[in-house]
């Protein structure tokens, strides 16, 4: 039976832990796995395609008129609005792929290997933020197609990296979601019941001053206004610094509660 | 003696249940050590212990001479793990998957791939090797887990029941599998529900009900020190079972069992034997078999956990039913 340990290395010392450049490399194969499903699962890649270009044409030439009186006017205000829900809405990614990794043992058994005990849960969301810029990318082009003209390059940048960073904070309430869950379809559920409703109370697709006075003062808190605000500044023009402050301090606070309890779940769970 | 396994100790609790409640065992280097014991009896707490998925609230263990919560990072360069828990990706291909676990090892590509070919036909999945392994019958998964808890070459082996849901044929080939890993050096923990399994493969032995050892030795030992020996006696006419087991009662002193023509006790004194043939031919009872043998694993487990092992075929095929993705 040399078949299988005639090849075995000479033997290697043992380390003591993981170098930093190795849990990177580690992190770097974990997001392969990740992306390299896509290509068995195609299905997976109009999620995050088709979703987007559905929302952008479905906003700008069904509501646009009774919105902003002509498509083209409705598209330069909620542009912004569809990226940030968009947004949200993927970092659940997150919480169903980590939810399902370790419902299915694949996180036990990366676990037992010798890789950094992070990577797997790093891979996770930097492969969802390959797969949220891919998004924003799409949103961003269909919308110009279609007549959205921000105000200059640098701003696309800006609110690109913007609403990258949110995401990479809200991805944290994702994960944490993932972790409490027992299966990973709940995880869409706290998606519709939060994200939703956050979303549309927010300033992402309507003028705050549309709204009856109470939601008003709701929507003026809302995180979402805020990340909205500053993400249409940055694309048509508009109060930049204001909402980029609130929506950075929001996305630090979000990962700070965040962060800490799903890593304490993680090693409670596991 | 060089132990490659050593745990003392351990105790985890979960909430309010114990799983275990302070277990001690070891395993010598190049052996099989069998861990039996029936469902929910602490065994998979005590391998994730061990596989330094879970920390023990109490006790230590050591695993290739490294302690599993202060070293575990060299623990788990020793180790391979295979388990119901601990899956493969089924939304990558067989390939995919251990290439995957090499490159995680360190290996360069060339040799990531070349090691996962060796394994894929040495556990005759070369054929399936393209195909996502979602697609794999229960059968190839299992063999899959395993060849990717060897991609490293590890010294300590951890099989989770690893024969849950097989048929027999693919057992046999596990079994082969196995064995041929011990001879190359490699230690086994074992844990497993079959009898059979634990009998054929384990060099040592420990029986584990309710979070603690109830037992330990080679099976032999075990067979011996718990059931002495069993009497079996059939008479050629199967009407004359109430005769020899009132016979056998009588001179053994306990009610032996009649199962299908054959009556069968326990016996602590051999020396019954010459007594009970006498008797049986005074009353004119033809005897077509007699038999002394060892108590069979199952009649050891019976008689240390009052209760029988479980065959867990049915319920396990449904877990794996309930794996596959929708």
């Amino acid at each position: 039976m040399s078949a299988i340990t005639q090849t075995a290395p000479a033997a290697v010392p043992l380390h003591r832990r993981v170098s930093p450049l190795e849990g990177l490399r580690h992190t770097f194969t974990l997001t392969w796995r990740i992306l390299v499903q896509i290509k068995h699962n195609p299905m997976e890649l109009m999620d995050f395609s088709v979703q987007p270009i559905m929302f952008v044409l479905l906003f700008t030439y069904v509501f646009g008129g009774q919105m902003a009186g002509s498509p083209q006017a409705y598209v330069q205000y909620m542009l912004a609005g569809i990226m940030v829900q968009n947004a949200l809405f993927a970092t659940l990614n997150t919480g169903m792929g980590l939810n399902t990794d370790i419902t299915k043992g694949v996180f036990d058994r990366l676990r037992s290997l010798p890789i950094a005990q992070a990577a797997p849960l790093a891979s996770r969301i930097l492969s969802d933020s390959a797969k949220q810029a891919w998004s924003i990318i799409l949103i961003l082009g269909i919308g110009m197609l279609i007549g959205f003209e921000p105000i200059s390059a640098l701003g696309v940048l800006e609110a690109f990296a913007l609403v990258l960073v949110f995401t990479m904070a809200f991805a944290w309430v994702a994960v944490l979601i993932g972790m409490i869950v027992d299966e990973p379809e709940k995880v869409m559920i706290f998606g519709f019941t939060t994200v939703f409703p956050l979303s549309f109370t927010s300033t992402a697709f309507v003028k705050i001053e549309t709204l009856p006075g109470w939601l008003q003062a709701w929507a003026k808190v809302n995180p979402v206004s805020n990340l909205a605000d500053a993400t249409r500044g940055m694309l048509v023009g508009g109060p930049i610094a204001s909402p980029t402050i609130k929506s950075l301090l929001w996305a630090a606070a979000i990962m700070a509660v965040a962060a800490p309890l799903a890593v304490r779940t993680l090693r409670r769970r596991v | 003696m060089t132990y490659a396994i050593q745990a003392e100790g351990l105790v985890k609790r979960f909430g309010e249940t114990e799983a275990l409640a302070g277990v001690d065992f070891e395993a010598r280097e190049g052996t099989v050590l069998g861990v039996l014991g029936p469902n929910g009896a602490g065994k998979t707490t005590a391998v994730r212990i061990l596989a330094t998925l879970l920390r023990p609230d109490e006790g230590t263990a050591r695993v290739g001479g490294f302690d599993v919560v202060r070293d575990a990072h060299r623990v788990r360069q020793s180790i391979g793990l295979t388990g119901q828990y601990a899956s493969v990706d089924e939304m990558l291909t067989g390939t995919e998957n251990l290439v995957m676990i090499g490159r995680l090892l360190g290996r360069p590509r060339r040799e990531a791939k070349r090691r996962a070919a060796e394994l894929l036909e040495r556990f005759e999945l070369w054929d399936a090797r393209d195909r996502a392994t979602k697609t794999y019958s229960g059968g190839m998964r299992r063999r899959l887990d395993l060849a990717a808890s060897l991609v490293g070459d590890p010294k300590i082996l951890y099989l989770d029941e690893p024969s849950t849901g097989l048929d027999p044929r693919s057992r046999g080939g596990l079994w082969d599998i196995v064995r041929d890993l011990t001879d190359d050096g490699v230690t086994v923990l074992l844990t497993t529900q079959y009898l059979e399994e634990a009998d054929q493969l384990a060099d040592d032995l420990v029986v584990i009900d309710h979070g603690k050892v109830i037992a330990d030795g080679t099976p032999n030992e075990l067979k011996t020190q718990v059931g002495g020996q069993v009497l079996e006696v059939r008479p050629v006419t199967a009407a004359d079972n109430v005769t020899v087991a009132r016979v056998v009662d009588e001179l053994v002193g306990v009610p032996p069992q009649v199962e299908e023509g054959l009556v069968s006790v326990a016996v602590k004194d051999p020396a019954v034997l010459p007594a009970i043939v006498r008797r049986l031919d005074d009353a004119g009872v033809i005897v077509g078999e007699l038999s002394l043998r060892k108590s069979s694993l199952d009649e050891v487990f019976l008689s240390l956990t009052g209760h029988r092992a479980e065959e867990p075929t049915d319920d396990n095929d449904e877990l794996i039913k309930e794996e596959s993705p929708v």
